[in-house]
């Protein structure tokens, strides 16, 4: 069918009707629903069990017939992934947090049909004493501005229909209706919009250098091969919100010429690219993609290519080639993408995230973005807070926010009232940011001042029980692994390092190893062929800043101070001993001896060092040393 | 024409050249392990670094193009270190068998370890292709591989990819494990591979040696040596031969200008010039897959028709 303007308001005005309950910012049209239930179906709450809790509550309510009452709704990330699975119930944005698949049953038959909420199923920190707070005024929610996820959590990403709702595709409209493609250009230049994937290259003038770019076809490519450890951003965008991706991407078609796009996705993300076939083929329904957009000479295909899930395939000229059906490795650039991009033609490659911003900046204009964020990094930065902190989950903050906030406001501060000790950002290309940084702006170009870097939007809490010089082996390994194998120095040198590394941590080390760590480090990141190697020393470098007495320990003493690599580490019994025999009991391989009531004893040639002793004592009379 | 400024010295080339072609024309050598004037630049063995417009991030001298006005400074001594570095990361992957080694006196990697002073593994950590130098597939009559030696530049897979109906190599396997493979990893025998040399032509260092070369034991400085060109067809592929004492090898020679090289050809120029003539073998497809097989020279160079024919014709005349 071909879409009119009328016909998208259309939709929208008959869609709002039914989503009265879904905290709109503006008009509320009269409600048909009682209650409105969301329910997170992301791969984090699906695994565990959102998809059965939903379809219980929907055997309920069909049981007894309140079809016209409740809605229920499967939705987008909220972000607090840690309380997961997490079910809001409009109106009221009751937050109920760890549901079993029981427990819905509760909620349905005290709060849906009485109207009063469980309270012991409510996520402990929106329980006042007048009430209960919405989701959206929780501790966690503090400092956070959506824009990238702004309709996650509100509207079902399987119904083109609530995206419309939310203003979807009106940004396509007004591109191709009232704006020239200079002018589409303009507005993404001016917003100062950077790149969200992790070099923060300007997306303005990315999109003209390729819109100038003399050829006949053109292509746009989103690249949601998100690798790094510990993100997963991009995934939540693209299960949340597919059309908002979609829809930008036809707008930069529709601003450099370009009639041909495609999403090149991990397989490893299945339920992202479900989401995302489902949404291409309803927009396609619609007459959003395809041809003569709203009736305009403006044509846009969309087209999705998997990626086999090798990290390197984030890179863009390894990405194109593995589109292409090559090897994914990288070449050397000129010709850069923007010239001679896929199957040799003009490309224009943004990341997901940077591409959920583009609507939001075309329907609000760039001043009102602009307003958001610093001066050089306008905006708000989705990041995946994991480790060593209460609150894991996606927080999506204005630029400019502290890492201080970040970590001790926004995630809660360090479980378990251990001491924070860094924060990496940036996955392996990234760094360590010790405790001194703490009170330094997230922006792009003051994370790679302290030695880091934005990257996609990692941020791993660590705590006094990590160790940096392991940090540094577990960024090394997975960066050696994942090494194309094409350029020396990355090949060779991310190998060495590893080894020299695993030395250090296995009581190898010797005075040579700093220096060689050093010198390979230099060497890689002057003389690599694409970013990957070149950054690939930033953990050991980082970690050599901020924590080179640990690296001296192991190396001078053979000594672990956080006490995690094991060949460095043994387990002592203190005189705290109780003699309760807990810890002789649990050991795998016996051998702790002792008599009843009386110190027991651990021998150390024949422990492996499990630490089960450690996590099992009752009067923590066991230290490592 | 472009003007840039190369090691103090004022060069000019042309639009779109690289900064490795316009020294190399103007008698700057740049060291570099997977550059071939014939092949697409890899940039893969990263040695060609040099410094351009004074700039801290050294760009690769093959796949930079020259720019008007530009000053590239090609042995500053940062650059050199880092060339030692990577030289030295390549030695600490590669068996120290230079005395016994064919491509001794001819190997890329042998004559910058020279010109850098980088000597053998000083790293003890693992090595890609085994711990010794050590033919591992020998199941070729014309190829032998070392994967020991190999430096994975690349060149072997680009030249043989240059002609489609060929493609045998390729890459495998990814980061420190990275391998040169023949289709899946088969051996030269078993893979559809014609024999045709290219890539033995091409390898810089010892990881691809022709056999029938080695196996005369003649490297090439203690030979006279002759360029000369196939006769088999009109392209004319070149060939060298290597003489010592009465005994002539032959072995083919880079395959530039498009020339395919070919084993019919190389058979061709042995059965000229090789002092002795040793057993042709010809790959044929039997139930148990790909298998060289003994043949004749008549056969080895498709002469049976023609001979009889000839032979007839000049009985019949009574010659």
């Amino acid at each position: 069918m071909s879409m009119t303007i009328e016909k998208l308001k259309e939709i929208r005005e008959e869609t709002l009707k039914r989503m009265n309950l879904r905290g709109l910012p503006s008009d509320k049209p009269n409600a048909p629903y009682r209650w409105s239930v969301a329910i997170c179906m992301e791969t984090s709450c699906m695994s565990s069990k959102s998809r059965e809790i939903k379809q219980r509550l929907l055997e309920l309510i069909e049981r007894d017939g309140k079809t016209d009452e409740i809605e229920v709704v499967g939705t987008g990330c909220f972000g607090l992934c840690e309380a997961g699975p997490i079910v809001i119930v409009r109106p009221g944005d009751t937050f109920y947090y760890h549901l079993d698949v029981e427990d819905i049953d509760r909620i349905y038959e005290s709060h849906l049909l009485d109207g009063e909420p469980v309270k012991d199923l409510i996520y402990p920190e929106s329980i006042t004493e007048d009430g209960y707070l919405s989701y959206f005024d929780i501790p966690f929610m503090a400092h956070q501005e959506r824009i990238a996820l702004r309709s996650s959590g509100h509207i079902d990403p399987e119904d083109i229909r609530e995206y419309i709702a939310f203003g979807g595709y009106e940004a396509l409209y007004k591109a191709l209706i009232e704006m020239t493609p200079d002018e589409v250009i303009d507005v993404i230049t001016e917003s100062g919009l950077r790149g969200r994937g992790g070099g923060g290259f300007l997306a303005g003038r990315k999109w003209r250098a390729t819109q100038v770019s003399p050829g006949d076809e053109k292509f746009i490519i989103c690249n949601a091969d998100e690798g790094d450890p510990g993100a997963f951003m991009d995934r939540s965008i693209l299960e949340g919100d597919p059309h908002s991706v979609i829809e930008a991407m036809a707008i930069a078609g529709y601003a450099i010429g370009s009639d041909q796009g495609y999403v090149y996705v991990r397989a490893e993300y299945p339920i992202a690219v479900e989401r995302l076939e489902n949404a291409i083929g309803q927009a396609n329904d619609l007459g959003l993609l395809g041809e003569n957009i709203f009736g305009t000479d403006f044509s846009f295909d969309l087209e999705i290519r998997l990626g086999a899930g090798a990290f390197v395939c984030g890179e863009t000229t390894a990405l194109t080639a593995s589109i292409e059906g090559r090897r994914g490795t990288p070449r050397s650039r000129p010709p850069y993408s923007a010239d001679k991009g896929l199957w040799g033609k003009p490309t224009m490659i943004n990341n997901v995230e940077t591409f959920a911003n583009i609507p939001y900046i075309l329907l609000n204009g760039p001043e009102a973005f602009k307003k958001i964020g610093t001066e050089k990094s306008p905006g708000t930065k989705v990041f995946a807070l994991s480790g060593k902190i209460k609150n894991v989950g996606l927080v999506e903050i204005p630029m400019g926010t502290t890492l201080r906030q970040v970590v001790e406001e926004i995630g809660g501060g360090i479980p378990n009232g251990k001491a924070f000790k860094a924060v990496q950002t940036g996955g392996p290309s990234g760094g360590c940011i010790g405790p001194e940084h703490l009170d330094t702006p997230i922006d792009f170009d003051s994370l790679t001042e302290i030695g880091s870097m934005m990257g996609s939007g990692g941020m791993i809490i660590m705590d006094e029980d990590n160790c940096a010089v392991d940090v540094a082996r577990f960024y090394m390994d997975f960066i050696a692994d994942e090494s194309c194998g094409k350029c020396t120095p990355c090949r060779e040198g991310t190998k060495r390092m590893l080894e020299i590394l695993i030395d250090i941590t296995e009581g190898r080390g010797d005075e040579t190893s700093i220096p060689r760590l050093e010198r390979l480090a230099r060497t890689t990141e002057l003389a690599s062929l694409c970013a990957l190697g070149q950054t690939s020393a930033n953990p050991i470098l980082s970690t050599l800043k901020t924590f080179r007495d640990e690296y001296e320990a192991h190396i001078k003493e053979k000594r672990c101070p956080a006490g995690v690599c094991k060949a460095l580490t043994n387990y002592f019994i203190t005189d705290k001993c109780i003699g309760c025999g807990l810890c002789a009991r649990n050991c795998p391989v016996s051998c702790i001896k002792g008599e009843r009531k009386e110190l027991h004893v651990i021998d150390t040639d024949q422990c492996i060092k499990c630490g089960l002793c450690y996590n099992k004592c009752p009067v923590k009379a066991i230290v490592k040393k | 024409m472009i003007k840039l400024t190369i090691n103090g010295q004022t060069v000019t080339a042309e639009d779109g050249m690289s900064i490795l072609d316009a020294a190399l024309a103007h008698g700057i050598e740049i060291p570099a392990l997977c550059h071939d004037p014939d092949l697409k630049p890899e940039s893969s063995c990263r040695l060609c670094l040099v410094e351009v417009d004074g700039r801290p991030w050294p760009r690769v001298a093959c796949g930079t193009p020259v720019k008007d006005g530009m000053v590239v400074e090609t042995n500053t001594p940062e650059i050199r270190a880092t060339r030692r570095e990577i030289l030295q990361l390549l030695l600490d992957n590669h068996p120290n068998d230079c005395l016994t080694c064919q491509k001794a006196g001819e190997c890329l990697l042998q004559k910058y370890a020279y010109e850098y002073g980088v000597t053998f593994r000083t790293h003890n950590g693992a090595r890609r292709g085994g711990e010794k130098a050590r033919f591992t597939d020998t199941s070729s009559p014309y190829i032998l591989r070392d994967e020991s030696k190999c430096i994975l530049c690349g060149k072997c897979v680009s030249t043989c990819a240059e002609l489609n109906e060929r493609s045998v190599l390729s890459f495998a396997g990814r980061g420190f494990e990275t391998k040169v493979a023949a289709d899946r990893d088969e051996t030269l025998e078993a893979s559809t591979c014609v024999s045709c040399s290219r890539c033995v032509a091409v390898c810089p260092v010892g990881a691809l040696i022709d056999r029938r070369v080695r196996e005369k034991k003649i490297r090439p400085w203690e030979a006279d040596r002759q360029t000369i060109q196939c006769k088999a067809c009109e392209y004319g592929c070149e060939y060298e031969v290597l003489k010592k004492g009465d005994e002539r090898v032959i072995r083919p020679l880079s395959p530039s200008g498009g020339r395919p090289l070919c084993l019919k050809g190389r058979l061709f120029v042995e059965a000229e010039v090789s002092s002795d003539l040793r057993t042709p073998y010809k790959k044929e497809e039997t139930e148990k897959g790909r298998k060289f097989v003994r043949t004749t020279w008549i056969e080895a160079l498709e002469l049976d028709g023609i001979l009889d024919r000839i032979t007839c014709n000049e009985t019949d005349s009574g010659k």
